[in-house]
């Protein structure tokens, strides 16, 4: 595997450091939500980092939602947002 | 419809994995995974990560090594770990049970259902951020400081341009240089406390001032301003954070003056919750730390209350790194000398056990430990936050339950935090109270409970459903 | 000093104190927890008249099932998540189907609306079903609430005081009568009692001299992650379940009980074995629970548990609650032993323990509920006549 590579969120190409977390490369590429919440709406991304707080979840090659902040990034993943 | 699976976890029905499991892949589990591993222990240690570390050496898959001090060694032992135990990562484990052997049931990557079973546990769990709510605090671009920290040592990501770091602790300093040094512009460190009180433990205070002032140097050197009875006690944006209101506060913390600052992240976080759950579910007894959080009650030995079981580093009470490393380290002798005692036939003895262990390591311990309550003294966290919320602020983001629901149950009849979580639901979500249990019990009126989680990690019912594979020592990698 | 002093503020004793003030008396609720802290807390809102038998129990369900509506309608959309939402009861097999059907006619006698559904049909009903289903029976009346704000707020009449964290430590006597009750915060007297202690109601119960032979039955629940859409829109359980409710056994028994809540999440039950109060997480229960929820709903196979917590079922001997005057301690009432329908049986236990306390006839027979029922010369089944 190359150290470089790219996922998709929506589509669209975001950069990937191997062994970046899906969360970390969405972060970096300027995507700071990337669901909404049952009630409210209220945008979510990032929040505790390390697996605790559950705000990242993200549905990932249309498995059902995880913590972003966990999952690894591989090359091809792609990420839709809701 | 298919019949329900044959009842596992029977005594005797599958043989036993390895001496002992290590939960927990940061500075305590292993130096706890390597000391039992060295004196002829089978030892297997499970950490959800993709890289042994924990929070405190966490470090990229690639480039280069962080600069966090004891990381060389921490990668010494580490290695040797690899070579002498049987280290699972991404291995998820969501919950302990008992039936004679203890048994460890994971996700491994992937899903699958597996269960390591052992005579000895050790609890190396580590700890998480304590945030405190406020408004605003659920925009995006407001994370933890340890989530900001996690972004930036494990995957090399600045957590953004403008950042204002808030809370307390000496965790900030940290925190606000390394985002300095990797290039972000710290608009500010605003600690809510009175700075290092540390007069009352002058000897570790000094011991340890090298650290704390190379830190304060690197943020001096930035111009990032640290100061402190300050706090960041409202957060503005419409999709994300756009700016902060930042606080003068008096001693309890009740706002005495504000000010905004323009900004896209904020880094915030009031000290750490020990991480207890599985301690909690095989009914170790607990004790309230200097500030109030639950940790697990263990002895000289780093024996829990219940049979078989240990527990080492922030579980037991935060103190750092240090402390953590040691504790682990500690609990791998004892964990080993139980082991030669059983294996005799003699009665087991608590003094004979702790017996086996160097003094100079147990003074060492019995100092770090004073310094890590000296610490939890001076930076606690003072009732005024309370004052910072308004009855819409959300307490739990998960369920989005806002103050004024909280306070509706509390006049219902709700007297303690788990009735206002019945009532209310803050705490039923994703999360199960891990990022606003601190806030709902206080606001009830009573110090955090032990958290009864039985389901540590959510498994899929189909995951549920099946029996899992026992783990066997021959097969593991 | 109140006309009526109720032990244990969980949805019975709630409910007691509601309907009494309703009655124009002056009641005191005490309770050494919170609100809805003990079995109350750990229930998932049932309001069944599906799963019982023609008898008195189901008088009551049908009663009970009625007056929940009525307490909904007053209390507003602030209220306590009243869902009518139905039952379906589902027959793996042909054998098992005609069986339901055969009890949904009897219990129509009694109040209870049905419809026999085929196999084929199930799926109008729910969707997300498994295959190969023999069919089932629908039954609209059941409904479900939230036990814990349902309890708040019938709590919440005002002539009712409530005191939480306040121990019951003994009665006041004058000769045999109850005057009141001694507690770690003083004594309290008042006309009448209502032990609506649940699981501990055995407990409150020697504490004046007499016997209830109420054990825990305990129970797990798995609770889901909460899901975007509803993925099952009534209370589905198997056949099983019926049989399961009326079982004497210790041992442990399971059957599929699904339902969605209004957060979204799904709640699995039930599980039933005699244990006593020990709340130590069994893995291999919850590992059937779960096996028979996907059995019964593929669907739920990539779904996850987040969550699971038990409680204890206050259980009598022959299922039946225990309600009314004890006439080894006058001035003594109970409403407790309500082994898993407490929440459905509320309302009907308060509105007709009121009913006795003011005097009036209560609107059910209570005999079958009688507290003296279990002393071996007062077995009922030796009378022709209540007392």
């Amino acid at each position: 595997m190359s150290d470089a590579f790219q996922i998709t969120v929506d589509g669209r190409p975001v950069p990937v450091t191997r062994g970046q977390t899906i969360g970390a490369a969405l972060h970096a590429a300027g995507v700071r939500s990337w669901r909404t919440t049952r009630l409210g709406g209220r945008p979510r991304g990032l929040f505790c980092g390390i697996g605790v707080c559950f705000d990242c979840l993200v549905s990932v090659n249309g498995r059902p939602p995880e913590r972003a902040c966990l999952l690894d990034a591989q090359p091809g993943d792609e990420v839709t947002t809701s | 419809m298919t019949s329900p699976p044959s009842m596992s976890g029977q005594p005797g029905s599958d043989p036993v994995t390895c001496d002992v499991v290590v939960v927990g892949g940061g500075p305590a589990g292993v130096a706890g995974a390597l000391a039992a591993a060295r004196r002829g222990l089978r030892v297997v240690l499970l950490d959800s990560g993709a890289r042994l570390g924990g929070q405190y050496f966490r470090h990229p898959a690639v480039a280069a090594r962080p600069v966090t001090a004891g990381f060389d060694r921490f990668v010494r032992q580490a290695r040797a770990l690899g070579r002498q135990a049987r280290v699972l990562l991404r291995h998820q484990v969501w919950a302990v049970s008992r039936d004679g052997d203890l048994v460890v049931h994971c996700l491994a990557p992937g899903g699958g259902a597996v269960t390591v079973r052992c005579r000895a546990l050790l609890i190396a769990t580590g700890a998480y951020d304590r945030p405190l709510p406020f408004p605003g605090w659920d925009l995006p671009g407001v994370l933890t400081a340890g989530g900001a920290q996690a972004l930036l040592k494990g995957d090399g990501v600045v957590a953004g341009q403008r950042v204002v770091v808030a809370g307390t602790g000496p965790f900030l300093l940290p925190v606000g240089a390394g985002l300095a040094g990797a290039g972000a512009r710290v608009l500010g460190v605003f600690e809510a406390n009175g700075g290092l009180g540390l007069a009352r433990h002058p000897l570790p205070a000094l011991a340890r001032a090298g650290e704390a002032a190379g830190y304060a140097l690197a943020l001096a050197r930035r111009r990032v301003p640290y100061r402190t009875r300050r706090a960041v006690v409202a957060a503005h944006g419409e999709r994300e954070l756009e700016a902060v209101t930042v606080a003068r506060l008096d001693r309890d913390w009740n706002v005495l003056a504000t000010r905004r600052i323009a900004c896209d992240t904020l880094a915030v976080g009031y000290g750490f919750v020990p991480q207890i759950d599985l301690g909690v579910q095989l009914g170790c007894d607990t004790r309230a730390d200097v500030d109030g959080s639950p940790v697990l009650a263990v002895d000289g030995a780093q024996r829990t209350s219940v049979e078989g079981v240990w527990a080492a580093g922030e579980p037991t009470g935060v103190g750092g790194w240090r402390l953590a490393e040691l504790e682990g380290h500690l609990a791998g002798l004892t964990i080993a000398a139980a082991q030669v005692t059983r294996e005799a036939g003699a009665a087991r003895d608590g003094a004979q056990v702790a017996g086996q262990v160097p003094e100079a390591l147990i003074s060492r311990r019995g100092r770090l430990r004073v310094f890590g309550q000296a610490l939890l003294e001076a930076y606690p966290v003072r009732p005024g936050w309370q004052g910072w919320l308004r009855d819409d602020t959300l307490v739990c983001r998960c369920e989005e339950v806002p103050l004024g629901r909280i306070r509706e149950a509390l006049r219902l009849g709700a007297t303690d935090a788990r009735s206002v979580k019945s009532l209310a639901r803050p705490g039923m979500g994703w999360c199960q109270g891990r990022v606003c249990g601190y806030a709902v019990a206080r606001l009830a009126g009573e110090p955090p409970g032990p958290p009864r989680r039985p389901v540590v990690q959510p498994v899929s019912l189909g995951t549920l459903a099946e029996r899992p594979q026992p783990l066997s020592w021959k097969d593991l990698p | 000093m109140p006309d009526v002093i109720v032990i244990g503020a969980g949805v019975v004793g709630a409910a007691c104190a509601h309907y009494a003030a309703r009655a124009g008396l002056d009641v005191t609720v005490l309770d050494r927890g919170p609100v809805a802290g003990g079995t109350t807390g750990a229930g998932e809102g049932n309001v069944l008249v599906s799963d019982k038998e023609p008898g008195p129990e189901l008088d009551l369900a049908v009663l009970s099932c009625r007056l929940w509506r009525a307490l909904a309608e007053d209390a507003g959309p602030g209220g306590f998540e009243y869902e009518p939402k139905g039952g379906l009861v589902v027959a793996e097999t042909p054998e098992i189907q005609r069986r339901l059907a055969a009890l949904a006619t009897l219990t129509a006698a009694h109040g209870v609306e049905h419809t026999v559904v085929t196999g084929e049909d199930l799926r109008g009903y729910e969707p997300h079903l498994a295959g190969g289903l023999a069919g089932g029976v629908h039954y609209p009346q059941d409904a479900q609430v939230q036990p814990m704000l349902a309890a708040a707020r019938l709590l919440g009449h005002g002539s009712v005081r409530l005191r939480t964290g306040v121990t019951v430590t003994g009665f006041t006597r004058s000769g045999d009568r109850v005057t009141g009750v001694r507690t770690d915060r003083g004594d309290l007297t008042g006309d009448a009692v209502i032990n609506a202690a649940g699981t501990w109601g055995g407990e409150i119960a020697a504490l004046a001299g007499v016997e209830l032979p109420i054990l825990p039955r305990r129970g797990f629940i798995l609770v889901t992650e909460p899901l975007p859409e509803p993925l099952i829109r009534h209370k589905v359980y198997t056949a099983a379940y019926v049989t399961n409710v009326a079982s004497d056994a210790a041992g442990l028994e399971t059957s599929a009980v699904v339902e969605g809540t209004p957060a979204g999440t799904v709640l699995i039950g039930a599980s039933r074995e005699r244990v006593g109060f020990d709340r130590t997480t069994s893995v291999p229960v919850l590992s059937r629970l779960a096996a028979q929820a996907v059995a019964l709903f593929p669907a739920l196979r990539d779904v996850r548990v987040i969550r699971s917590y038990c409680g204890f079922r206050p259980y009598c001997p022959d299922h039946l609650p225990v309600i009314g005057p004890d006439p080894r301690a006058p001035g003594l009432y109970h409403a407790c032993g309500h082994e898993g329908a407490g929440i459905g049986l509320a309302p009907a236990t308060g509105h007709l323990l009121a009913q006795v306390i003011t005097g009036r006839r209560p609107g059910l027979e209570l005999s079958p509920f009688r507290p003296d029922r279990f002393e071996p010369a007062l077995r009922p089944d030796r009378f022709e006549e209540p007392a």
